[in-house]
């Protein structure tokens, strides 16, 4: 084994001029400022002073209202779907389960732009209404069609996870609360429901972090009044060409990602510690799934 | 007794495959009784059954003479301790007691004071606390119990409670599980495969195979008066011989007739004769009933399990008296120790 070792050193190599030095030019670029000469930086705190314009921040909120909101309807109308499949045969948990991830596997452009051609004024939604004699909405870069597309776009995320923390429970403990007196929804409520938590934390992980950053849906689905975070990087990268602000707002949102990540560790912490240590979150149930 | 829960007629198919060929079982208030049977005969469907979890195919389950066959089991009085306790793991060993009492509505003063009090009956006073996992097996296996137990159910259903157990602990369980159910005063279905433990338990036995039951009486009838080849071989070890019923109080097998107590079988009949290794004694040649050379000797802790040859057979002998192997003997017994039994296919 020991003379393959060395074949790791590419790609730690790899590893690090792809990931780590990008993170350390954005920190880079963030604490200074051009100078006048191309190779002249100096060093300064005014790209993150910047941000806190009222006007910045609003899009810093609008993008996180998303982003909640994006998960919000996702666990709504994502956990009845994830309890429906748990209750079908195994075979078919199995089918439906690949028809939520298929639609994951194709580009997100192409995935949007079908939406395009449902929601707009002669898409394919309005062309029914017209059919049975209603008027034609407009639909296409409403704030519906945003999160239309963002919740079509996570929906897989937020599916799986909470699938699989059910199908991982123990039946007997439902049995157990309907013998002791339950009735099915007071059995769902005290136990199915808070033994899933765990599910639920890892979807809501999976579905609101990259929502808060997201700007290719809202920039295709709801036309370019909506800026969002992710939009104002793009386009301070892009259109614009400041990359030092760009970089302090990139930072800025990644602080925040960070600090809410780590916020949802320590819930999914604290139900694990209460539901026995077996029980380690979704990506362990999901490799004692693979295993069995 | 009055009777509690009725069984009538119950069957039960999975898929096609017959699990219970019509079950009928009458179980009184305040009875032990348990299901015995090797694995795969249906105990636990039946009890499945009783609690609501699987429903029967045909057949009815009464209660106080009401059929609850549709009844889900939320609204049935009786509780489970499940074979593998499913506890609730996101609850302490108090809030899983609790779980019945609350759903009941109960004040939290009496809740508390019910909890505490089956606790100290189990002998868990001071684990109210105590996260689930942090609980041993029989610890575990304890608060299973009295959480089935705190509700007070008419009848509790045990779907072998103890078979996680190791045999030092499943011994003293079995004892304290016996003086549970007679101070509360409730009625309990027991399953087990353990034939041992359903002889020191109950008050009743039904022994079932394949999903009918093959004998329903107190321990002291099925080991003593096993109607059949199958419970005498599944109630311990037994010389099982087949023979001929002469005419009422004498057998005829191995060549020579034999004074017994049996009566009521047809003169001539075919029958199958069993001979506990413990009824037999081994005496000195020309003072017992068949002769014989012993052919082995194994010592077994508290007796010797000797096999003795005989020109038709081999006998097993359970005695705590010396022996050599080669040794010319005769086996003896009374007329008290021959158990007649109809004749049934070979198991
Ligand atoms: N849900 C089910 N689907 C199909 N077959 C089943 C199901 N449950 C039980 N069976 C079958 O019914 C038969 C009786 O099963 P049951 O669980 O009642 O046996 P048991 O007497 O409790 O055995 P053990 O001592 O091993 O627990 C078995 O052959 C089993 O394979
Ligand atoms: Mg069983």
């Amino acid at each position: 084994m020991k003379q393959f070792r060395k074949l790791v050193t590419p790609y730690c190599l790899w590893l690090f001029l792809l990931t780590v030095v990008p993170m350390l030019l954005i920190v880079f670029y963030a604490f200074t400022e051009k100078g006048t000469a191309i190779t002249t930086f100096s060093f300064t705190l005014e790209n993150f002073t910047k941000f806190l314009d009222p006007i910045f921040v609003s899009v810093l909120f609008r993008s996180l209202k998303l982003g909640l909101l994006t998960t919000g309807v996702c666990f709504l109308v994502g956990y009845p779907i994830a309890y429906m499949i748990a209750k079908c045969k195994d075979t078919t948990q199995t089918i439906l389960i690949l028809l939520i991830t298929i639609p994951t596997w194709i580009n997100l452009l192409m995935r949007t732009y079908s939406w395009i051609s449902i929601l707009s004024n002669n898409g394919l939604l309005n062309k029914l209404f017209e059919a049975i004699g209603m008027n034609s909405v407009n639909m296409l870069y409403t704030d519906f069609a945003v999160i239309i597309g963002m919740v079509y776009n996570f929906l897989p995320f937020m599916i799986l996870p909470i699938h699989a923390s059910l199908t991982n429970m123990d039946k007997s403990l439902l049995e157990a609360s309907q013998d002791l007196g339950a009735s099915p929804i007071q059995t769902f409520f005290k136990i199915t429901f808070r033994l899933s938590l765990s599910g639920v934390l890892t979807g809501i992980t999976l579905v609101f972090l990259p929502s808060i950053s997201a700007f290719v849906i809202p920039k295709m689905l709801g036309g370019g009044q909506y800026s969002l975070i992710g939009n104002f990087i793009e386009q301070q990268f892009i259109t614009i060409g400041n990359w030092h602000f760009g970089s302090a707002v990139s930072l800025i949102l990644a602080v925040f990602v960070i600090g809410l990540m780590a916020l949802i560790f320590m819930a999914e912490k604290r139900t694990n510690n209460s539901v026995e240590e077996e029980e380690g979150g979704w990506l362990s149930n999901a490799k004692r799934k693979k295993v069995r | 007794m009055k009777k509690l829960i009725e069984l009538e007629n119950l069957t039960k198919e999975f898929n096609g495959q017959v699990v219970l060929k019509g079950i009928h079982l009458d179980i009184h208030e305040n009875e032990f009784m348990t299901l015995l049977g090797p694995s795969g005969c249906g105990k636990t469907t039946t009890l499945r059954i009783i609690g609501g979890f699987e429903e029967a195919s045909a057949g009815e389950v009464l209660f106080d003479g009401i059929d609850i066959s549709k009844l889900p089991p939320h609204k049935r009085e009786i509780n489970t301790v499940f074979q593998k306790y499913a506890l609730f793991p996101h609850m302490n060993v108090h809030d899983n007691i609790a779980f019945g009492l609350k759903i009941k509505k109960m004040d939290k003063s009496i809740i508390d004071q019910k909890v505490l009090k089956i606790l100290t009956l189990v002998g868990l006073e001071n684990y109210g606390n105590r996260h689930i996992s942090q609980l041993s097996g029989g610890q575990q296996q304890r608060v299973a119990i009295a959480r089935a137990l705190v509700n007070e159910p008419k009848v509790l259903l045990l779907d072998e409670p103890l078979g996680a157990l190791d045999l030092k602990l499943r011994k003293a369980m079995q004892v304290e599980l016996k003086n549970i159910q007679k101070e509360v005063g409730i009625t309990f279905i027991y399953v087990t495969h353990d034939q041992e433990e359903a002889l020191t338990m109950s008050d009743t036995i039904v022994v079932m195979n394949d999903g009918a039951i093959q004998q329903i009486g107190t321990p002291t009838d099925i080991y003593n008066e096993p109607e059949n080849r199958f419970v005498a071989k599944f109630i311990g070890e037994s010389n099982i011989v087949e023979g001929l019923f002469v005419k009422d109080f004498l057998v005829e097998f191995d060549g020579q007739q034999f004074v017994c107590v049996d009566k009521g079988f047809d003169e001539g009949q075919e029958v199958d004769i069993v001979l506990r290794p413990e009824d037999l004694d081994i005496v000195e040649v020309g003072q017992g009933k068949i002769e014989g050379v012993i052919s082995s000797i194994l010592f077994k802790g508290v007796h010797y399990e000797i096999m003795v040859e005989t020109s038709e057979r081999t006998y097993t002998v359970h005695t705590t008296d010396i022996n050599e192997i080669g040794k010319k003997v005769n086996l003896d017994f009374w007329p008290e120790d021959i158990h007649v039994m109809e004749k049934m296919g070979t198991y």
